[in-house]
């Protein structure tokens, strides 16, 4: 071991230099390109309106204030409200939508269910054709009238087939034995998944439910589609998209009418409202980013 | 024919009885997969039949079934004034941009990771990497608009400082594909070398440690061990990618863009943000249904070709 060791450190040439050399700089690099703008949005929420006009946006706040999220946080109850809406889709799509998901990969992944591989296409055949927007666009509208409806957003987003597929990748570690005695002792099988097979996958589940969790908090797309911005209340990413239009369009009618603007700070506002809106996840990220880890390792090449 | 003729007379009685059965030994877990196949009836097969919104004329106040049946006319006139051409184009472009780019510089991020050996580098570099991944399309607009902006935008109070003219980003169309490739790359590259990292680790100690005995130095065992491990992920996963070479990223383009800046249009129109303003802009059900329909159809062969492809390279890792 010794030898090896040494003869290794001898052999250290120059390449390997230059390779450790340019990878430390270049992955630094990259990670600096990763975090700037987030410390340009972080910095640019917290400087005057004046600065922004006289200087442009900048990591380092010229002139230190908060007055923009004193704007944001003006009406409590909007924001608060929003934040409730969000965290309130959230939990209740990530409960129901991951026993869903669970549920249903663990059927699907049961060698001796007979239709498990009809069903898996039906589900698969999905991701290879689909009606495009303006159908579901009218189904969602139209046929089940969620116009303006929470339910418009929560249910599109409890299931898809890449976690069903990586659920049952999960399952498939699982010896099918276990289940097999189980069944000899006369257990039925809702009651195996819910005993045996649940408390076995916990960090398959802690994986699926963090991706459904994230893809909710996320959500801006059914948002948008189906919530109109004169709702009260709406999830914190439709939000955001509200307020990010709704200040150019201040800012362009006001440019184009030559009125000047009230005392509103728009540029700093979008900032500080995108902080608010995505500061949970940026601190929450990094204590949970290994389960993410192992979702993109287990459904990514394994189909 | 025999054999066939054979089992149809003497089927009747016997296959039913145990058919029955078979289903009722399968209740409990039909039942479990329930609630799935109705998610799926509802949210993925329901709409398909509204693709036939696409061979009608549709009004509003007649609906669907009393509006004028016009034929192939919604595709006529997307051929004529080559908006399926641009569009068709752009996204294949753009995907291709993506794919091809994308997985090399995941493959460079994770060779270079592997031979870094400080490892609290490796986990903060790591963590800030995945950290656009983990944020909404909404904001990455912001961001982008936070540098690019004419008036206040981090890139022109740099220009100006170093005493050049400020640009107009967002009335040029010709810098936009590569403003675009270079935010997918960013949001995209550190959540997507995870995959070949961990084929890496996959990589047996003992044939680097023999090739290190046997003289090769950090860029030979690179270019001669590790690529060659990396081919087989990077054609799969290529392979897959190129499955959905029709389908674009629409939060990245709508956000990145805006929902009408039409000065940008002729390099930045993809089939979702066309479709997308055909539905919510110009309330045109039947040509949006239209490019939908084209894309499905043309992105269904582009799979099965994929997989085609998988299959002949790696039969176990294809899809069906």
């Amino acid at each position: 071991m010794d030898d090896a060791q040494e003869s290794r450190s001898i052999r250290t040439d120059l390449s390997g230099h230059v390779v450790k050399t340019v990878g430390y700089l270049f992955i630094g690099l990259f990670s600096l390109c990763c975090l700037l703008p987030f410390i340009l949005v972080l910095g640019t929420s917290f400087t005057s309106e004046t600065a922004i006009k006289k200087f442009g946006f900048n990591f380092w706040p010229r002139e230190f204030s908060t007055f923009a999220y004193k704007i944001v946080f003006e009406n409590p109850d909007i924001i608060v409200g929003s934040y409730l809406v969000t965290i309130g889709i959230t939990a209740v799509g990530t409960a129901l939508g991951l026993f869903l998901v669970a549920m249903t990969g663990y059927a699907l992944q049961r060698p001796d269910f007979e239709y498990r591989n009809k069903i898996s296409f039906f589900i698969y055949f999905t991701t290879l054709f689909t009606g495009g927007l303006v159908p579901f666009y009218l189904l969602i509208t139209q046929y089940l009238s969620l116009k303006d409806n929470y339910l418009a957003v929560l249910l599109p987003g409890l299931m898809s087939p890449f976690l069903i597929i990586m659920m049952k990748s999960f399952v498939r570690s699982i010896p099918h034995a276990i289940t097999e005695s189980a069944k000899i002792d006369g257990a039925g099988d809702f009651t195996i998944f819910l005993r045996l097979i649940l408390p076995m996958t916990t960090p398959a589940l802690a994986t699926i439910g963090l991706f459904i969790a994230l893809g909710y908090w996320n959500e801006w797309y059914n948002s948008m589609l189906f919530l109109s911005p004169d709702m009260k209340y709406r999830p914190l990413q439709l939000f955001l998209y509200n307020e990010i239009t709704r200040a150019d369009f201040i800012r362009n009618s006001a440019a184009a009418s030559n009125v000047p603007l009230r005392d509103v700070p728009l540029e700093s506002m979008k900032m500080a409202t995108a902080i608010v809106a995505t500061g949970p996840v940026i601190m929450f990220y990094p204590f949970v980013q290994r389960y993410f880890i192992k979702g993109i390792t287990v459904g990514a090449v394994k189909g | 024919m025999k054999t066939a003729t054979h089992a149809s007379a003497a089927g009747p009685v016997k296959p039913v009885r145990s058919r029955f059965k078979r289903f009722w030994n399968n209740k409990t877990l039909m039942l479990m997969c329930v609630p799935a196949i109705l998610f799926f009836i509802v949210f993925a097969y329901l709409p398909m039949p509204g693709l036939y919104l696409a061979f009608i004329n549709y009004n509003y106040s007649d609906g669907i079934f009393k509006s004028l049946f016009v034929g192939f006319d919604n595709f006529k006139f997307l051929v004529m004034t080559g908006d399926l051409w641009r569009l068709t184009l752009n996204t294949v472009l753009y995907n291709l941009a993506f794919i091809l780019l994308g997985n090399v510089l995941q493959i460079v991020v994770a060779v270079f990771l592997n031979e870094l050996r400080l490892k609290w580098f490796k986990k903060v570099s790591q963590t800030l990497m995945f950290l656009p991944h983990f944020i909404s399309a909404v904001l990455i607009g912001l961001i982008a608009y936070n540098i690019l902006s004419y008036d206040y935008g981090l890139l022109n109070g740099i220009l100006t400082a170093l005493g050049f003219e400020p640009v107009k980003v967002y009335s040029n169309a010709s810098v936009w594909p590569f403003i675009i490739v270079l935010t997918f790359l960013w949001q995209s590259t550190g959540y997507g070398s995870i995959v070949y990292f961990a084929a890496i680790m996959g990589l047996d100690n003992e044939i680097i440690e023999a090739s290190e005995i046997d003289g090769a130095n950090a860029l030979q065992r690179i270019r001669y061990i590790v690529l060659p491990w990396l081919k087989p992920t990077f054609i799969i996963l290529l392979l897959f990618s190129l499955g959905g070479v029709l389908r674009g990223n629409f939060g990245l383009f709508f956000n990145l863009v805006g929902a009408n800046n039409t000065a940008l249009y002729a390099t930045t129109d993809i089939i979702e943000t066309y479709v997308f303003r055909a539905l919510m802009t110009n309330f045109n059900f039947s040509i949006g249904s239209a490019v939908s329909l084209y894309q499905s159809v043309f992105g269904f062969i582009v799979v099965i070709t994929a997989n085609w492809l998988v299959k002949k390279f790696s039969p176990e890792n294809s899809l069906f």
